[in-house]
C-alpha cells in the first residue's frame, strides 16, 4: 500500500500512531513492510491457502462472532443434500461437465423449507447457460445483484445441522491447517498463528479489522474466490458493514471505481444493471424480469424503473412505453467481448478500429507482443493520451519491428493520436474506493489542441450525427433518436470555424443528468425511489441519484472532518444515499442496539421509531429490527428487521455463494495456471474453470502434473514502483519522475543470484514461453527464497513500467505474461507466473524469438497434445458430473 | 559580533541583526514513518525549478538520486540494513549495504531485516560555515534563521562548498543551458513560501508527516517526545540528530529521528563548523604575527654592541 498508494498510506501510519497493528502479508518486502509491524512473506498465488487456514482457525476453535454470524450471514442455511464437496471429488464440486469445463449448479442450492430435501431452483442454471455467464463475465453483473432465493431456505440457528452453511464451511476448510499452509504458502507456522492471533483478537464487539489489498490482489485465475475468501473471514468475524472494517479494495487508478460504477467494460450498463443479450432479453418486460426475479428479496425489484430511466437518459422524448423505452436500441452481447478476446479477434483479422484513452496495453496490459501484433493489424487505432505513448508507436518501435515481425512500411493501420488534456485541465469527478464522488475544478486550461474526453465523445457524437442527419436507414435510428445535448463553455476556444459549436461540455451537466431528474419539471431527483418506470423520470446510473439532490453538486462539498462528525458525511458523496459504510445496519445487533459503545455506527432508536446514527443507515430508515416478512411476500417487503445485506436474495452476508459463481460456491485452493509444483490438495491442479485461449501465439508453460515445468523454475510477480505510474505514461515521460527509477531491473534473492551468476547491477533477462525480456538485476534480501514442499521456491520480481518511449526506456514485464483468465470477471493471471533467469542481456533481432522457441521446444509445448486443464481423477470427474445428471432428472421428473 | 557567535549556542537570525524576527523555523525528519515515497523530492524540484540530477541507475537499493547537491535539494537515502547475525551480535557495524549482501543466517533467524529511509536536506545550521565564507554575501541568514543563496549574487567560486561540513551546497553543473549552471545552490527552506506564510514545498507533499516543519524550539520538544515513545514502544535505537545546541555547529534548524547510526544514512556523526576555530586561528595568527615583530625588534636590538 505504502508503494502504490503512498498518500492512503498516511492514514495507516496515524492508525499505527494511535496504536495499530499493522500486518503485511506479501511475497516480497516492500516499503510497507519496512513500516509495518510485522511482515510475512508468502509465495505468490497461494493466498487462498493462507486465507483458508485462517478460516479453519477461526472456525475450529470457536472464534466466530457467533450473535453476527447466526443472525447476519447465510451460517445457518441448510444446503441441499447433493452437494458434494472438494474433498470427496479429487478438488471438484458436484455438477462438473468436463467437456464445458463449467459447473451445473443446482446441487449447490439451498433446501427450501415447504419441501425439504427440494433444491431452489431459483437461476439453477444448467452449464450450457454456465458457459454463456462465463463468456459474458456474468459475475460482474452479479456484483452488486447478489444471489436470488427463490421461497425460504431451511434454516438451523444452532448451526448444528451437518448441512448448514456454517458446517460445510467448516468441513471445507478443516484441511487447511498450519501445517498444509506452512506446507503450500512457505509460510512458518509461527508467523501463520500470529496473523490469526492478531486478526480475531481485534475484531469482535469491540473491535474490528479492515482487510486492504491493491487490485494486483485481483489478477489470478481465482481471483474472484481471493476476495470471496477475504469476505467469509471477515463475515465470519463480523467486520462487515461496522465502521473500522471491511474490505477495501484500493484502486489501481483515479476513478477506476467510477468506471465500473458507469462502466467502460462490455458486459454492464451503469448501475450494474446487465447488458442485454438477444436470447434471454427480447423485450424490456424479460430484461426486467431476469434482474429483478420475481419472488426474491430485496433492492432489485425496482430494476424496472431503473431500466427506464436509463432509456430515458439515453433516448430522451424518442424513448416511450409504445416502443420499449428504445429498449431495442441497446446494443445486445453475444457471447465474450472481453477485451483479451478482443485483442486476438484482432490478430486474426477480425477488428477493424479501436479506440485506446488514457490506456497503454502494448505496455501495461498481459502479453504485450499480442497486444502489439493485434493492434499493427487494424484499419484504424485512435490514441488519446498524453503523450505519444508506445501503443501510438508500436508499428514504428515496437519489439516485433526489431524481429521483423512489424514492417513499418508495410503495417496497415492507421494511428489517429489525439491530445488530450490532464486532469488538472478539466473539470469532472473521481470516484474512489469508498464509493465517494470528489467533484474537482479545471485549475488550468489545457495547452495547444489538447481536449478533454468528454469534449472528444460530444463533438465525435456531434459530428457523427450531422454525417447522418438524412439517413433513412433504421441502423441509425439509435444515434439520430439520442438525447445529444449539452450546454458548452468557453465556446469559440478551438480556431475560428464554427467557433460556436467546439465548445467544452460542462461536466456540471452531465453529472446532473447522471442523477436523475423529473422530466416534466427537470426537477433533480434527491433519490432513486424516486425514479418510475413510466418514463417520468430519466437518469443516467441509478445509484448516483442523490449527486445533485436540491440541484446542488453534492460531490463538490468540502466541509472539513474537524468540523463535522468522524463519518465526515459532507465531504463529496458517496452513493448509494451518501452512505459512507454500506449494510451498515449490521453495525448494531439484531434487537438494533449498538455491539459496543466503542463501535456504535447506525442504530436503531425506540422513541422515533427508526434508524439513527452517524451514517445514512443502510435500511429503510422506518423498519424495526423486530419486522418480519408476511407469508408469501417478496422484493422490500421481504427483507426482514435483521436481514442488513439487503442487495442479497435473502439479505443474508454469503458465506456460501449457491449460485454466481462459475467456479464453486467456495473458494479453494487451485495452483496458479504456471506453477512449479503439483496441487497439494487434489489431483485438480488449477481452476478447472478458468478462461483459457490456447492457441499458438498465446502458449503457456507447464506446471504439473504436465512434464518439463523445470524449464521455467522459478515463480516471477509483477507489480508497481512508487515513483512510476503503472504503463509509464504519466511518469516516464517527465523527467522529475523518470529520473528516481530509470531503469527496468529484476529483484532477485542472493541466493538465487549466487545461483544463477548474476552480478549487482550487471544484466540478466527472465525468459518465458511468450517473451524474454531483461533489466539490471538488483540483489536485495527482500526477497527471500520460501520452503514450499520441501523444495526451496525462488521468487523474482519485477517492475512492469517501461517500455520503449519516454526519457527512460526499457522492457516491459507484461510481455512475459500469457492470457489466462479468471472465469467470473475475465479479469487475467497478470501476477504470477513462471520463468527462467539467465545472466547478460537478451538476444535482440529474430534471434529473441529463436531463444523463445528453443525454451518452447525443450518444454515440450506445441509438440505434444495441449496440456490437460483437468487434472481430477477420471472417478471424480464422472461422480462429480452424475450429481449434476442426478438433478437433472429429478427436475424433470417433478 | 558576540564572542560566540562562530560556535555554541545563540538564535540565528538576531545574532544577524534582525531585531523582531519570527521565530525560527526549521525541519523535524522522523524517519521511522518515512515511506520513501520520493515526494518531497519532486515536490521541492517541482516549487524551486531543479532540473533533473542523472537519469541513472545506482543500485543503492532504490535510491537513484545520488546524495544533496545543487540538483538535489531533497535526498532519499535507503538502507537495506541485513539481520544481525546471532552468533555474533556484538560486531554489526551497521553499515549500508550496497551491492550484493550475502548473508549465511538460516531464514528463520533473521526477522530482523530493516529497510531504513530518510529524507536528507540542508541543515540550515546555527552556525553555518557556507555563509560565514561566503565572499559576496550571496548566502545570507534570513528573518527565520535559515541560509538562503541569492543566486544573481553568487559568484560561483565554491569557498562555501568546501566549508560545508554537511556537503550539502554544491556548484551546479548541469544539464547545459540551465541558467545557473556554475552558481552555488541548495535548500531555501523554500524561502519564497514563508514569507507568504506557507509551509516548505517537502513538508506539505510528505504523505506521512515523516517531513515536519515548524518552530524549531518546537520541534525540539517534539522530537524528544517522538524518542521517548519510541523508546516506550521497544525501539531503543530511535535518537535524535542535530537537536543539541551544543554540538559542533550549534545545534541545526533541519533535526532528524534516526534509527541507526548517523554514518548509515551518510550523515557525519560529529559534524563541525569549519570556522569554529577562526578566532582562535586569528589570536594565534597575530600572536604569531606580533612575536616575529618582536623578534624582528629584538634582531635589531641585540645588534646594538
Amino acid at each position: 500500500m505504502a508503494e502504490a498508494h503512498p498518500v492512503g498510506f498516511q492514514w495507516v501510519v496515524e492508525a499505527q500512531n494511535r496504536g495499530a497493528k499493522v500486518i503485511h502479508v506479501d511475497p516480497r518486502f516492500t516499503r510497507t513492510s519496512a513500516v509495518a509491524d510485522k511482515h510475512v512473506p508468502i509465495r505468490v498465488g497461494s493466498d487462498i491457502a493462507f486465507l483458508g487456514g485462517i478460516i479453519s482457525y477461526v472456525l475450529e476453535n470457536g472464534l466466530d462472532f457467533r450473535d453476527y454470524v447466526v443472525n447476519y450471514t447465510n451460517a445457518a442455511t441448510i444446503v441441499s443434500d447433493r452437494f458434494e464437496d472438494t474433498d470427496d471429488l479429487d478438488g471438484l464440486f458436484s455438477g462438473f461437465d468436463p467437456d464445458k469445463r463449467t459447473y451445473d449448479p443446482t446441487s449447490w442450492q439451498y433446501d427450501v423449507e415447504d419441501e425439504p430435501g427440494q433444491q431452489s431452483a431459483a437461476q439453477a442454471d444448467d452449464s450450457e447457460e454456465t458457459q454463456e455467464q462465463r463468456d459474458s463475465a456474468a459475475g460482474m453483473q452479479h456484483e452488486a445483484h447478489g444471489m436470488q432465493v427463490e421461497g425460504k431456505p431451511r434454516r438451523d440457528e444452532t448451526l448444528q445441522h451437518p448441512r448448514c452453511v456454517y458446517q460445510v464451511l467448516r468441513r471445507h476448510f478443516a484441511r487447511y491447517t498450519p501445517e498444509v499452509v506452512e506446507q503450500t504458502c512457505g509460510v512458518s507456522q509461527a508467523d501463520f498463528l500470529e496473523v490469526c492471533r492478531a486478526w480475531t483478537e481485534n475484531s469482535g464487539r469491540e473491535r474490528t479489522t479492515a482487510l486492504v489489498y491493491s487490485v494486483g490482489w485481483t489478477q489470478h485465475s481465482v481471483g474472484v474466490q481471493y476476495i470471496r475468501t477475504g469476505a467469509i473471514l471477515q463475515l465470519l468475524l463480523g467486520n462487515m458493514g461496522r465502521p473500522g472494517g471491511g474490505i477495501m479494495a484500493l484502486r489501481g487508478h483515479a476513478s477506476i471505481q467510477g468506471s465500473t460504477d458507469i462502466p467502460t467494460l462490455f458486459n454492464i450498463l451503469p448501475g450494474y444493471l446487465p447488458m442485454p443479450n438477444p436470447d434471454q432479453h427480447a423485450t424490456l418486460g424479460d430484461y426486467v424480469d431476469s434482474i429483478r426475479n420475481p419472488g426474491s428479496k430485496g433492492f432489485w425489484s425496482k430494476a424496472d424503473a431503473y431500466t427506464v430511466s436509463l432509456l430515458k437518459a439515453y433516448w430522451g422524448e424518442a424513448a416511450t412505453p409504445d416502443n420499449d423505452f428504445c429498449f431495442d436500441y441497446l446494443p445486445k452481447i453475444t457471447g465474450d467481448h472481453g477485451t483479451y478476446r478482443t485483442v486476438l479477434d484482432m490478430i486474426d483479422g477480425k477488428v477493424s478500429g479501436y479506440f485506446l484513452l488514457g490506456q497503454n496495453p502494448a505496455v501495461g496490459s498481459a502479453h504485450g507482443r499480442a497486444q502489439r501484433l493485434g493492434m499493427a493489424n487494424l484499419d484504424w487505432l485512435v490514441v488519446r493520451d498524453l503523450f505519444e505513448i508506445e501503443s501510438a508507436s508500436f508499428w514504428k518501435d515496437a519489439p516485433e519491428v526489431a524481429t521483423g515481425e512489424i514492417v513499418p512500411e508495410e503495417c496497415a493501420t492507421e494511428v489517429f493520436l489525439f491530445p488530450a488534456a490532464s486532469y488538472a485541465e478539466k473539470e469532472g469527478t473521481f470516484t474512489q474506493t469508498q464509493r465517494m464522488l470528489q467533484w474537482r475544478e479545471k485549475a488550468v486550461d489545457p495547452p495547444g489542441d489538447c481536449r478533454s474526453e468528454l469534449w472528444f465523445f460530444y463533438h465525435l457524437g456531434r459530428m457523427v450525427r450531422e454525417r447522418l442527419a438524412d439517413s433513412t436507414d433504421d441502423r441509425d435510428r439509435p444515434l439520430l433518436d439520442l438525447a445529444w445535448d449539452y450546454p458548452v463553455h468557453d465556446e469559440g476556444a478551438l480556431g475560428s470555424e464554427g467557433a460556436q459549436a467546439w465548445g467544452e461540455p460542462s461536466a456540471e451537466a452531465v453529472l446532473k443528468e447522471i442523477n436523475g431528474y423529473d422530466v416534466a419539471t427537470g426537477r433533480p431527483l434527491s433519490s432513486f425511489v424516486e425514479m418510475k418506470a413510466d418514463g417520468s423520470t430519466a437518469g443516467g446510473c441509478w445509484i448516483y441519484t442523490g449527486v445533485f439532490a436540491d440541484g446542488v453538486n453534492q460531490a463538490n462539498r468540502r466541509k472539513s472532518r474537524h468540523d463535522q462528525s468522524f463519518v465526515a458525511p459532507e465531504w463529496g458523496w458517496a452513493w448509494p444515499m451518501n452512505r459512507r459504510i454500506l449494510y451498515n445496519r449490521a453495525s448494531a445487533d439484531p434487537d438494533g442496539k449498538p455491539w459496543s459503545e466503542r463501535k456504535a455506527y447506525v442504530w436503531w432508536d425506540e422513541e422515533q421509531q427508526q434508524w439513527v446514527g452517524d451514517d445514512v443507515p443502510d435500511f429503510e430508515k422506518t423498519k424495526p429490527p423486530s419486522y418480519r416478512a408476511p407469508e408469501g411476500s417478496d422484493g422490500i417487503e421481504a427483507i426482514e428487521g435483521i436481514d442488513p445485506f439487503i442487495m442479497q436474495g435473502d439479505g443474508k452476508g454469503a458465506l456460501y455463494v449457491p449460485q454466481g459463481l462459475i467456479d464453486g460456491p467456495m473458494p479453494t485452493h487451485y495452483e496458479p495456471v504456471e506453477s512449479p509444483f503439483r496441487n497439494p490438495l487434489y489431483g485438480q491442479q488449477a481452476n478447472p474453470t478458468r478462461m483459457d485461449y490456447r492457441r499458438d501465439d498465446n502458449p503457456m508453460n507447464p506446471a504439473p502434473p504436465e512434464e518439463h515445468s523445470d524449464v521455467f523454475p522459478f515463480v516471477f510477480t509483477t507489480s508497481r514502483l512508487t515513483e512510476h505510474h503503472t504503463a509509464g505514461g504519466m511518469s516516464r515521460y517527465l523527467e522529475h519522475l523518470a529520473e528516481l527509477q530509470p531503469e527496468m531491473f529484476v529483484e532477485v534473492s542472493p541466493t538465487l543470484a549466487r545461483e544463477r551468476g548474476l552480478e549487482h547491477m550487471g544484466w540478466c533477462h527472465v525468459v518465458t514461453a511468450r517473451s524474454a525480456v531483461e533489466g539490471r538485476v538488483l540483489v536485495t534480501e527482500r526477497l527471500r527464497p520460501l520452503r514450499v514442499e520441501g523444495r526451496t521456491v525462488h521468487q523474482v520480481w519485477m517492475p512492469y513500467h517501461w517500455g520503449g518511449g519516454g526519457l527512460v526506456t526499457g522492457d516491459s514485464a507484461n510481455d512475459l505474461f500469457g492470457i489466462t483468465l479468471d472465469p467470473n470477471v475475465l479479469i487475467q493471471e497478470s501476477k504470477v507466473g513462471t520463468c527462467d533467469v539467465r545472466p547478460g542481456r537478451r538476444p535482440t533481432g529474430p534471434a529473441l524469438r529463436e531463444l523463445v522457441a528453443d525454451y518452447g521446444r525443450r518444454a515440450g509445448i506445441g509438440d505434444q497434445l495441449p496440456a490437460r486443464i483437468v487434472t481430477a481423477s477420471a472417478d471424480a470427474q464422472a461422480r462429480s458430473l452424475a450429481a449434476a445428471e442426478t438433478s437433472d432428472d429429478d427436475q424433470e421428473g417433478q | 559580533m558576540g564572542p560566540n557567535s562562530l560556535f555554541g549556542p545563540l538564535d540565528p537570525a538576531s545574532d544577524a541583526g534582525y531585531t523582531d524576527a519570527p521565530k525560527r523555523k526549521g525541519f523535524f525528519t522522523d524517519t521511522s514513518v518515512c515511506i520513501g515515497c520520493k515526494a518531497c523530492e519532486v515536490a521541492c524540484k517541482e516549487w524551486n525549478d531543479v532540473p533533473e540530477n542523472a537519469f541513472e541507475m545506482l543500485g543503492t537499493s532504490y535510491d537513484n538520486s545520488h546524495s544533496l547537491n545543487a540538483n538535489q535539494w531533497r535526498h532519499v537515502a535507503f538502507i537495506e540494513k541485513p539481520a544481525a547475525k546471532p552468533s555474533a551480535p556484538s560486531v554489526d557495524l551497521g553499515m549500508p549495504a550496497v551491492g550484493a549482501p550475502v548473508s549465511d543466517v538460516p531464514q528463520d533467524e533473521k526477522p530482523d531485516f530493516q529497510w531504513l529511509m530518510s529524507s536528507d536536506v540542508c541543515k540550515h545550521c546555527t552556525h553555518a560555515a557556507c555563509l560565514d565564507v561566503c565572499p559576496t554575501g550571496s548566502l545570507f541568514r534570513s528573518e527565520f534563521g535559515t541560509v538562503v543563496v541569492q543566486d544573481d549574487i553568487c559568484n560561483g567560486c565554491g569557498y562555501c562548498v568546501a566549508a560545508c561540513p554537511y556537503g550539502v551546497i554544491d556548484r551546479r553543473r548541469g544539464p547545459e543551458g540551465d541558467p545557473k549552471v556554475g552558481i552555488a545552490q541548495k535548500c531555501t527552506l523554500c524561502y519564497d513560501r514563508l514569507t507568504d506564510g506557507q509551509r516548505p514545498a517537502c513538508a506539505a507533499a510528505c504523505p506521512t508527516e515523516s517531513i515536519q516543519y515548524g518552530d524549531v524550539d518546537e520541534l525540539r520538544e517534539r522530537a524528544t517526545a517522538r524518542v521517548e515513545l519510541l523508546h516506550e514502544r521497544g525501539v531503543m535505537d530511535a535518537r535524535l540528530y542535530g537537536n543539541d545546541p551544543d554540538d559542533g555547529v550549534g545545534g541545526t534548524g533541519a533535526m532528524f529521528l534516526l534509527l541507526d547510526e548517523p554514518e548509515v544514512y551518510g550523515l557525519p556523526p560529529d559534524p563541525v563548523v569549519t570556522t569554529k576555530d577562526l578566532p582562535r586561528m586569528f589570536t594565534r595568527a597575530g600572536m604569531a604575527g606580533t612575536a616575529l615583530l618582536i623578534g624582528a625588534a629584538l634582531s635589531f636590538v641585540r645588534r646594538r654592541p
